[in-house]
C-alpha cells in the first residue's frame, strides 16, 4: 500500500485486520514523513524507537486476533501530556529537561489499546496562546497556504502541532487539549476535525495544567468516524482525577449513523459577530442548509450571556493558571537560575519564572495573581464565576426547551499569518477563541468540522456544541456536516 | 480601574516574577488593556446568582483513607535541579 501516513484510523484498522499492512510499515511511512517534515516545526520530540517497539507489540497483538481498534495505530502527542521518560514540557522553557517518571491517564489507555507514540507535538507555551507562536520551540507552521502567495500560516493554536501534523499526514491522528477552543480552532484552521469532549470524560491527570476547571484532552483527526474511534480508547473514569466522570463509556462510532431526522438544531443570534466576514457568515449559512437537507428542524435561539464568555474566560483562566504555575520554583523539576551571590529563595524562584516563562505566559499568571489578590477577588474572580453560572444557564435553558445541538462558525477568520498579530495587544489574539470559549465555560462537548474554503482555499470549519456526555449524538451531527460539505481538499505539499 | 507602575511591580513581587524596572510602564499599561477588556462584566447583573464551583454536578469522590502510593524517592528527586542526600536543595532560607 502507498501513502500510508494519509490513512485514517478506520481504514488503517480495517487494513491491519485483513493483513493488507502492518502497524511497523505504517509507523515507518509516518516516521518517513515526519523527517522530511522539519519545515512544519509540528514534531518537537521525535521517539523512534519507542515507536517501533509499540508497533511490534501492536503487529503480535493483531496477529493474535483480538486487537483493539486503536491498535498500531502511529500518533502524534501534544507536549502538554507526560510521557514517562519523554520530555514533556508543555513547550516551556521551564521545563527544559523534564523527564516524567509517568505517564498521563489518556495516553497510558491509548498505549493498553496498542496505539504506537511517534513523537511530541509542539503547543502554545502551557496551552497560552491561539497561533503556537509562544512556544519555546519557536512557531509551528501550517501546511496550507494562501493561493496567491507563500507567507506562512499559523496552524492555530494551543494545539498547533497536533494540527499541522494531522493536516499533513505526519501521522493518522493525535492528540490534543482544548482550555477554550484548543482543539477546535486549530482543527478548523488546518481542515481536521478536532472534538473536545464534555468536561470530565477524559481524565486529566498527568496533563500540565494549565486551568483545571477548563481543561479537557481530545482526539485531532482526519475525519469525525475516527475521532470517535479515538475518544473510545482516550475517555473514562479515572480515580487519580476527582473530577473524571464515572459514567460508563458508549460505543461512540456505532451513534454515527447519518440520520439527524427530526433533530433540532439552534442556531444563536448572538454568534452573529459585528464585523464577521462574509465567509464566515456564507460557512454558517451552507451548514445550516446541509442540516435541514438532512432532515434537522433549525431554530433561532438566544444565548444572551455569550458577548461576556471571553472577559469571563480572562479571569477564570488566568486565576486558575496563577495557582497552578505556582508549581514552577525551580526546586522540584525543570529549569533553575543561576544564582548570584548572596542570592535566597526569594530571589531564586523570581529570576527562574522570568527567565522560564515565555512573556504570554507571565502576563496570564501576574493577571491571575491580580484578579485573586485581596481587594479584587469579589469584584473580579467571583462576579467572573457569577457570569460563568449564567453562561451556563443559557445552554441549559436552551437544551430544556428541546434543542439538540447548536451550530456556529468555529473561528471569526481563516488561518492567519505567523507574526500577523505581533502588533496586536494581547485581547486581539484572544478574540480567536469567540465561539468556542462558551463551550468550556459551560463544560459541553464541541467539535470543529471542516466544510469549507475561503477565497484564498483556505479551510474553514463549523462547531457544533453539543449536551453534557452526549458525544455520541454530537459525532452523529457532525458526520452529517461532514458528508454534506464533502471536503476533500489537502494542502499542496511545499514542505 | 487603572493599574500604575507601583501595582505592575506590586503584582509581579505576588506571582514571583522577577520584571526589570524599565519593562513596568509596559507591563502596567498591558495590564490595563486586559483588565479594560473584563471591566464589561460590570454590566451584568449578577445579584443572587451563585458562582460557579463546578461544572458538572458531581460530588467528590471519596477513597478509604489507606496508604496507596509512595517508596520512590529516587523517582520524585529524579528532576530536581539540585538533589542532595534524598532531599531536594535550596540557597539558604533561615539565617
Amino acid at each position: 500500500m502507498s501513502d500510508l501516513s494519509k490513512l485514517t484510523i478506520a481504514a488503517a484498522r480495517d487494513a491491519l485486520r485483513a493483513g493488507e499492512t502492518t502497524a511497523a510499515e505504517l509507523t515507518e511511512a509516518c516516521l518517513s514523513e515526519i523527517d522530511t517534515a522539519g519545515a512544519l516545526n509540528a514534531f518537537v520530540h521525535n521517539t523512534p524507537e519507542i515507536a517501533r517497539q509499540q508497533a511490534a507489540a501492536a503487529d503480535a497483538r493483531i496477529k493474535a486476533g483480538d486487537a483493539p481498534d486503536m491498535c498500531g495505530i502511529p500518533l502524534g502527542i501534544k507536549d502538554l501530556f507526560c510521557t514517562k521518560g519523554v520530555p514533556s514540557q508543555a513547550a516551556s522553557a521551564i521545563l527544559d529537561g523534564f523527564k516524567p517518571e509517568y505517564e498521563s491517564t489518556v495516553t497510558t489507555k491509548l498505549w493498553n489499546a496498542g496505539a504506537v507514540m511517534l513523537g511530541k507535538l509542539n503547543m502554545d507555551e502551557f496551552a497560552m496562546g491561539s497561533s503556537n507562536e509562544t512556544s519555546t520551540y519557536g512557531n509551528a507552521v501550517n501546511p496550507w497556504r494562501r493561493a496567491t502567495e507563500e507567507t506562512a500560516l499559523t496552524p492555530g493554536g494551543s494545539s498547533g502541532g497536533s494540527a499541522a501534523a494531522v493536516a499533513a499526514d505526519l501521522c493518522l491522528a493525535a492528540t490534543g487539549t482544548d482550555t477554550g477552543g484548543s482543539i477546535r480552532q486549530p482543527a478548523a484552521f488546518t481542515g481536521i476535525t478536532g472534538l473536545k469532549p464534555t468536561y470530565g470524560r477524559c481524565s486529566r491527570w498527568g496533563i500540565v495544567a494549565f486551568a483545571s476547571s477548563l481543561d479537557q484532552a481530545g482526539p485531532m483527526t482526519k475525519t469525525v468516524q475516527d475521532a470517535a474511534i479515538m475518544l473510545n480508547a482516550m475517555a473514562g473514569h479515572d480515580p487519580l482525577d476527582s473530577t473524571s466522570a464515572d459514567l460508563a463509556v458508549p460505543d461512540f462510532e456505532a451513534a454515527i449513523t447519518g440520520d439527524i431526522r427530526g433533530q433540532k438544531i439552534g442556531i444563536p443570534r448572538e454568534y452573529h459577530m459585528d464585523g464577521m466576514p462574509a465567509e464566515i457568515e456564507k460557512l454558517w449559512a451552507d451548514g445550516r442548509d446541509m442540516l435541514r437537507d438532512a432532515g434537522a428542524e433549525i431554530v433561532d435561539i438566544s444565548l444572551p450571556h455569550t458577548k461576556y464568555a471571553l472577559p469571563a474566560y480572562y479571569v477564570i483562566a488566568p486565576a486558575e493558571a496563577s495557582s497552578n504555575l505556582a508549581r514552577y520554583d525551580g526546586v522540584r523539576f525543570g529549569h533553575r537560575a543561576k544564582l548570584a551571590a548572596g542570592d535566597g529563595i526569594t530571589e531564586m524562584y523570581e529570576k527562574t519564572r522570568a527567565e522560564g516563562f515565555g512573556a504570554e505566559v507571565q502576563r496570564r499568571v501576574m493577571v491571575g495573581t491580580y484578579v485573586l489578590s485581596a481587594g479584587f477577588y469579589d469584584a473580579y474572580y467571583n462576579r467572573a464565576r457569577k457570569v460563568r453560572t449564567l453562561i451556563k444557564r443559557d445552554f441549559e435553558t436552551v437544551f430544556a426547551e428541546g434543542i439538540d445541538a447548536i451550530l456556529t462558525p468555529a473561528t471569526p477568520s481563516a488561518a492567519f499569518g505567523l507574526g500577523e498579530m505581533n502588533d496586536a495587544d494581547p485581547v486581539k489574539m484572544y478574540l480567536n477563541d469567540v465561539f468556542t470559549v462558551t463551550v468550556n465555560l459551560a463544560g459541553l462537548p464541541g467539535i470543529a468540522v471542516p466544510t469549507g474554503v475561503d477565497g484564498q482555499g483556505l479551510p474553514l470549519g463549523l462547531q457544533l456544541i453539543g449536551k453534557p456526555w452526549e458525544e455520541g449524538a454530537l459525532l452523529n451531527q457532525a458526520s452529517v456536516l461532514e458528508r454534506a460539505a464533502g471536503f476533500a481538499v489537502k494542502p499542496a505539499r511545499w514542505w | 480601574m487603572s493599574i500604575d507602575r507601583d501595582t505592575a511591580a506590586r503584582v509581579a513581587k505576588l506571582a514571583r516574577i522577577r520584571v526589570e524596572e524599565d519593562a513596568l510602564p509596559a507591563l502596567a499599561q498591558e495590564f490595563n488593556t486586559i483588565l479594560g477588556f473584563i471591566e464589561q462584566l460590570g454590566e451584568v447583573d449578577v445579584d443572587g446568582v451563585e458562582p460557579m464551583v463546578s461544572v458538572t454536578p458531581m460530588r467528590l469522590k471519596r477513597r478509604e483513607d489507606v496508604v496507596t502510593d509512595g517508596d520512590q524517592q529516587d523517582k520524585v528527586l529524579a528532576n530536581a535541579p539540585d538533589a542532595r542526600e534524598g532531599f531536594f536543595a535550596v540557597p539558604k532560607v533561615v539565617e
